[in-house]
């Protein structure tokens, strides 16, 4: 079964304007693409389309925050954090003002939009900044849970979601909880810690790699900050060598981060399938996720090679 | 999850929200109290003075800061902080106050100047000013200050953050005013021309900004670096009610803020035509003292000329 996590989102978005007043919605000229629309069409008075103009919503977010609010920002994610970084920075992520961007049309599955529609970058951009919590939910059923997260925990968010429908990845009793990898597979030979789209791929080469007699564990790393390093330092000191996987540049994201924990707590053979240090072009998600190496069918191989490494 | 939807309410430790549900109790009292000491021109113009001396003595100390672009906002700071504001030293984060913005945060001293002589902190700390563990940092920084209501300091934002509280207030039905304080040369930023687009869109009559038109930016004059003008008639065609002033003359720009309250359905311009570094003879439109302290022997000359 397949669901957008940003239907999830804007579904959410309707549900919690129902039973929180203070709750409001900016969105720059995206609304019908993010899903922001739901909410805008029940809720018009909450509802501030900003026009085309990433930096000043970013600011009006900031000032309605400031005020009381619990604000939702929208955009895609090429938009924010890219076009308004500095926006973010000093008037929300410094005085951690209680702000939410949910960036839709992450990554490269995006696809025919081609090189400037890609956000591949934004997770280097927003991790770093201090006060900010950084999540990008699995499937459509985390995403949901994750925005209402957010809505109750006070302070800045960045939640990251995706355009095309993705697999549900979690099981309907799933509870999400910030700052904790969910385990979606046991395993004593090798960990998988995808974030994403990434964690249907790390399950279905799981289980491939079950077939071969290797034991995969997968770990679903949805909160990107706080990163789970209890998780992460179990998986090194377990199974002995990991591997990360995100739609994302190498640097900056989910591996770089788990790369630094481990590198601190227990050194392990490591491996990242991640874009790397290249733009994409335009073409469909699918052929788009295979030129770069980011299918079910990579991480396989790239568990496989780690695993000679490991014994060797 | 309706559960977690009441959750939310008492989980969150937003500090304005709670502000917010203890002042509807007191609003009505405060409300007297929280009026600008009537001050005569005359007593306001002394003030004013007083707030330049402070600047120069922060910033002398300091041995850094900008004192040209706090010195021309002096009178603009002495008609909000003495006159027009309706606030509470008392009480910072009464959700009835107006908020004044200095989006142009590098002007932090003539700010801190206004806040220490209003009783929001003790004057003393005004000696602290950019050292290590004092509450008044080199640019606006509203988590360190008591009555800074939003981190500055990287320009063209002060705007957007007005516009949003600005909403909030229509939104809670307040009648709060909201005043944003700009440099000229701030206003080369695009995000001060995405703001006043989205302003006048929003038809904020309950939003002044205030444009320090001193007419220096760091690189020197505004026209030489980059051309602005016409800046009324930009302001005017992005749909604001413009007003200009010689923004050293108290009784204009009381009266432009007067006449700001009267306009509905648009935000109100206040251009101020102003001398940076006024005051002190050598530091005005002297642009060498935009972001440079003085000596302790041109701190000296400037107080005796501040007398």
């Amino acid at each position: 079964m397949e669901q957008s996590t940003r239907e999830a989102y804007g579904k959410t978005l309707v549900e919690l304007g129902r039973q929180n007043p203070d709750i409001v919605v900016l969105d720059a000229d995206l609304s019908k693409s993010t899903m922001t629309s739901l909410f805008a069409k029940e809720f018009p008075q909450r509802f501030f389309d900003c026009g085309i103009a990433e930096q000043n919503m970013i600011g009006i977010a900031a000032g309605l925050a400031a005020s009381g609010k619990t604000v939702f920002v929208s955009t895609f994610a090429v938009f924010a954090p890219g076009r308004c970084f500095d926006q973010i920075r000093m008037s929300v992520a410094q005085p951690g003002q209680n702000v939410k961007i949910v960036t839709t049309h992450s990554g490269i599955t995006v696809g025919e939009d081609g090189t400037s529609h890609h956000a591949i970058e934004d997770l280097a951009l927003i991790c770093p900044l201090p006060n900010f919590t950084v999540v990008v939910p699995a499937d459509a059923t985390e995403a949901a849970q994750a925005v209402k997260v957010a809505a109750q925990t006070y302070g800045p968010f960045y939640i990251r979601l995706s355009r095309p429908k993705t697999p549900l990845v979690y099981a309907s009793d799933y509870k999400f909880t910030l700052g904790k990898a969910a385990t979606l597979r046991e395993g004593k030979d090798i960990t998988v810690i995808a974030t994403g789209i990434m964690v249907a791929a790390a399950l279905g080469a799981a289980q491939n790699l079950a077939l071969d007699g290797i034991d995969c564990r997968v770990l679903s790393m949805s909160t990107l900050k706080p990163l789970d390093r209890d998780a992460i330092v179990k998986a090194a000191m377990e199974t002995g060598a990991i591997v990360t996987a995100e739609e994302h540049l190498r640097r900056g994201g989910l591996g770089s981060a788990v790369a630094q924990i481990v590198a601190e707590q227990r050194p392990v053979p490591m491996s990242f399938i991640a874009i790397n240090d290249i733009y994409a072009k335009s073409g469909k998600a699918e052929e788009l996720l295979k030129r770069h190496r980011l299918t079910a069918a990579d991480i396989e191989s790239a568990v496989r090679s780690l695993i000679l490494k490991k014994r060797a | 999850m309706s559960p977690s939807g009441q959750g939310a309410k008492e989980e969150r430790i937003n500090p304005e929200a709670s502000a917010d549900t203890k002042a509807e109790a007191i609003a009505s009292p405060r409300k007297e109290l929280a009026l600008a000491p009537s001050l005569s021109l005359k007593e306001m113009a002394a003030t004013a003075k007083k707030l330049r001396r402070h600047v120069i003595t922060m910033i002398g100390k300091a041995g850094s800061g900008h004192p040209g672009g706090s010195l021309s906002a002096a009178e603009i700071i002495t008609a909000l902080y003495f006159k027009v504001l309706r606030h509470d030293p008392a009480n910072p984060r009464w959700a009835e106050r107006d908020r004044f913005i200095l989006s142009k945060g590098h002007a932090a001293p003539i700010l801190y100047a206004a806040l220490a002589e209003r009783g929001y902190f003790p004057g003393e700390e005004l000696a602290a000013l950019r050292t290590l563990g004092s509450c008044l940092q080199g640019h606006c920084d509203m988590t360190a200050t008591r009555g800074v209501e939003m981190s500055s300091g990287s320009l063209g934002q002060g705007l957007s953050f007005g516009i949003g509280i600005a909403l909030a207030g229509r939104l809670n039905a307040r009648d709060y005013r909201v005043y944003v304080l700009l440099g000229d040369g701030e206003c080369d930023e695009g995000q001060v021309w995405e703001a006043a687009m989205a302003s006048a869109h929003f038809k904020l009559d309950n939003l002044v900004a205030i444009v320090d038109h001193n007419e220096l930016q760091i690189d020197g004059w505004n026209r030489d670096v980059m051309n602005l003008e016409p800046l009324p008639e930009k302001w005017k065609a992005f749909g604001w009610h413009t007003i200009e002033v010689n923004g050293h003359d108290l009784s204009q720009l009381i009266a432009a803020f007067d006449e700001a309250k009267r306009v509905r359905g648009k935000p109100t311009a206040i251009i101020a035509h102003t001398i940076k570094g006024k005051g002190v003879s050598f530091m005005e439109n002297n642009v060498d003292f935009h972001g440079k302290a003085p000596t302790p022997a041109e701190m000296e000359k400037a107080l005796e000329e501040l007398k």
